[in-house]
């Protein structure tokens, strides 16, 4: 069976939009921290644990977010559900922050809260802990946005039957320069509303070229 | 579905440059970790497994002159010398030509070439060349692989990752071959990190000992070679045969408290490779040696149904070797599995975690078939592979 794009989310500086639908939208900031907080507390997840997260969970958990509640996720075995990310600077980001801790002998401070964070895939443990997704989990690095690179490997997961829903995308973040596209890929006719039908994307590499672009 | 052969592989870690080395080290019992001050990696001593500097110089540029190549070893970093020090010793055992539009590179590491954030590498290397993409294309661009490299970043279960993926890849006939190789290397930014954590112990780990305190950090690299034509299927050969990866979601630095999603990814698996408890020879577990890992693998091992398959760890003969462990510990398990071979588990006495798994104590033969292969590691991660001998 085919799979399709069933829901969407994309954020870049400083615009959030939800299945192409504008959600927030302020010329006015100037960092990612000022601009993810108050959207952060307009969702109202009563979720503390995101102000611990470096900016790219950050990024990561908010565009998950926005993704997985339009998807009913009872109806999926939650071992079941994948999730593929990739990015350009891996957690280069925070990196930078670890690194200055330890430049200086004299001002030694390297924090296990900090260090945790150095690897891209904590952002998936993040939403895996948030959605309570056990399912196959990959963190792949490309130099660019690779629709090819996520649709081999999300597929072949769809074809040997290791999935039956696979969150999948792309979420960079480093100092200051942002930008996230995460799908929720599930097999066309599953438990899906008469409504939300007409909505559908195939999953394609074409298709997701087209979401990048309109980022 | 097309099989999966194994057909080369290498090793690199503090015990040896080659895979022969490695495997004479492990069956001799030598330990790799020892005690180094070195105030570029950590202020005070440390018990590391650091591969020689030296013997890395020095094969490095015998690999520059048989590929005539006339470039200065120093544009390169250590990283991409270990890696393209393990690629060239496994290539050069092939006997066929692997090279084609259908070879497929595949690197796992951790941290890449973080090292050159320290200040004493300012201005010695492009900009870019601490990103993991430019990494990759240059340990690439130095064999010529036609194909961009597929890139790994996924914690401890990295290498195990990248042997999988090139294993899903190949099978369905996307490509015919695979050149999979991993690695990290110990900087100060990693050895702080982990220090940060207190889960270092003061002295060489002791994977499931009732007296474990913690990690000990290794460097290294390790290269396996896969390919799906039967012609180039080497002589007692092994296959992977299953595959499977898990999340925790529990928390991101430390394991589930029931083991139950490795346990399920060592029994999806099995399940791809049709085999049950009594087919599997041996488990090479991570075995980090840190309380909460190695409490979470037995209850896993157990879920599975596994509690009577001897169990090992690599890790307190070379430390925890990080983007690169799956790789080289998978290149050791699969050779204790052709030579019908069990290893001990280093620094292992007495069983020091709450189920009744079984720590292989003494070197033993023993006629096996196959052998499982797991991970974890921090994001709550899991990975389990299975490698089978036909």
């Amino acid at each position: 069976m085919d799979q399709v794009i069933s829901t969407y989310s994309q954020i870049k500086p400083f615009q959030i939009r939800v299945n192409g639908r504008l959600e927030y939208d302020d010329k006015n900031f100037i960092t990612f921290a000022e601009f993810i907080k108050p959207f952060f507390k307009r969702l109202n997840l009563g979720y503390p644990k995101f102000y611990k997260m470096d900016s790219l969970s950050k990024l990561g958990f908010i565009a998950a977010e926005l993704v997985l509640r339009q998807v009913n996720l009872d109806l999926f075995d939650n071992k079941r559900v994948g999730i593929v990310l990739a990015n350009r600077s891996s957690s280069m980001d925070i990196d930078l922050v670890h690194q200055e801790s330890i430049n200086d002998r004299s001002h030694y401070f390297p924090s296990p809260s900090v260090f945790v964070y150095t690897l891209p895939n904590i952002m998936i443990g993040e939403i895996c802990i948030k959605h309570r997704l056990k399912g196959e989990n990959t963190f792949l690095i490309s130099e660019k946005f690779d629709s090819r690179l996520l649709f081999d490997y999300v597929n072949e997961l769809f074809q040997h039957h290791r999935v039956d829903a696979c969150l999948t995308g792309w979420v960079e973040l480093l100092k200051e320069q942002f930008e996230a596209l995460l799908m929720f890929v599930e097999p066309a006719g599953k438990a899906v509303s008469e409504e939300k039908a007409g909505m559908m994307i195939p999953f394609s590499e074409e298709a997701m070229d087209e979401l990048y672009k309109t980022m | 579905m097309l099989p999966v052969y194994i057909a080369s592989d290498n090793i690199i870690t503090s015990l040896g440059n080659t895979t022969t080395r490695n495997m004479e080290a492990l069956k001799a019992g030598r330990i790799g970790i020892s005690i180094h001050t070195d105030p570029l990696l950590f202020p005070s001593p440390l018990p590391l497994s650091l591969v020689d500097t030296g013997l890395v110089e020095e094969q490095f540029q015998a690999i520059l002159e048989h590929h005539q190549k006339k470039i200065d070893p120093g544009d390169f970093t250590r990283l991409e010398k270990l890696l393209i020090i393990s690629i060239h010793e496994a290539i050069c055992k092939l006997s066929y030509n692997f090279m084609s539009r259908k070879t497929l590179f595949v690197l796992s590491t951790t941290k890449g070439n973080i090292e050159l954030l320290e200040a004493r590498y300012q201005g010695r290397f492009p900009h870019r060349r601490i990103f993991l993409w430019e990494m990759a294309r240059i340990v690439g661009d130095f064999f010529g692989f036609v194909h961009p490299p597929l890139i790994i970043s996924n914690a401890c279960i990295s290498g195990i990752m990248a042997l999988l993926t090139a294993f899903r890849y190949l099978r369905s006939g996307n490509f015919d071959h695979a050149i999979v190789s991993g690695g990290d290397i110990l900087t100060e930014f990693v050895i702080s990190g982990f220090q940060s954590f207190q889960s270092l112990s003061p002295t060489p780990c002791r994977p499931y000992d009732a007296g474990r305190d913690g990690l000990s950090l290794g460097e290294g690299a390790g290269t396996m070679v896969l390919t799906t034509r039967m012609e180039n299927k080497p002589a007692n050969h092994v296959r992977v045969t299953g595959t499977a990866t898990s999340n925790d979601a529990n928390h991101i630095s430390g394991p589930s408290r029931t083991g139950e999603e490795l346990s399920f990814a060592i029994l999806n698996a099995m399940l791809e490779a049709g085999l049950s408890a009594r087919d599997i020879g041996f488990i090479n577990a991570h075995g980090t040696a840190t309380p909460f890992n190695d409490e979470m693998e037995s209850k896993a091992i157990v879920l599975a149904g596994l509690t009577e398959v001897p169990v090992n760890s690599f890790k307190g003969f070379w430390g925890h070797t990080l983007g690169a462990a799956g790789l080289i510990e998978s290149v050791a398990a699969i050779h204790s599995l052709q030579e019908q071979q069990l290893i001990r588990s280093a620094g292992f006495e007495s069983l020091g975690v709450p189920e009744p798994i079984h720590v292989i104590v003494n070197n033993e033969e023993k006629q096996m078939k196959s052998c499982l292969k797991t991970a974890s590691g921090f994001g709550g991660c899991n990975a389990a592979i299975v490698f089978e001998k036909v």
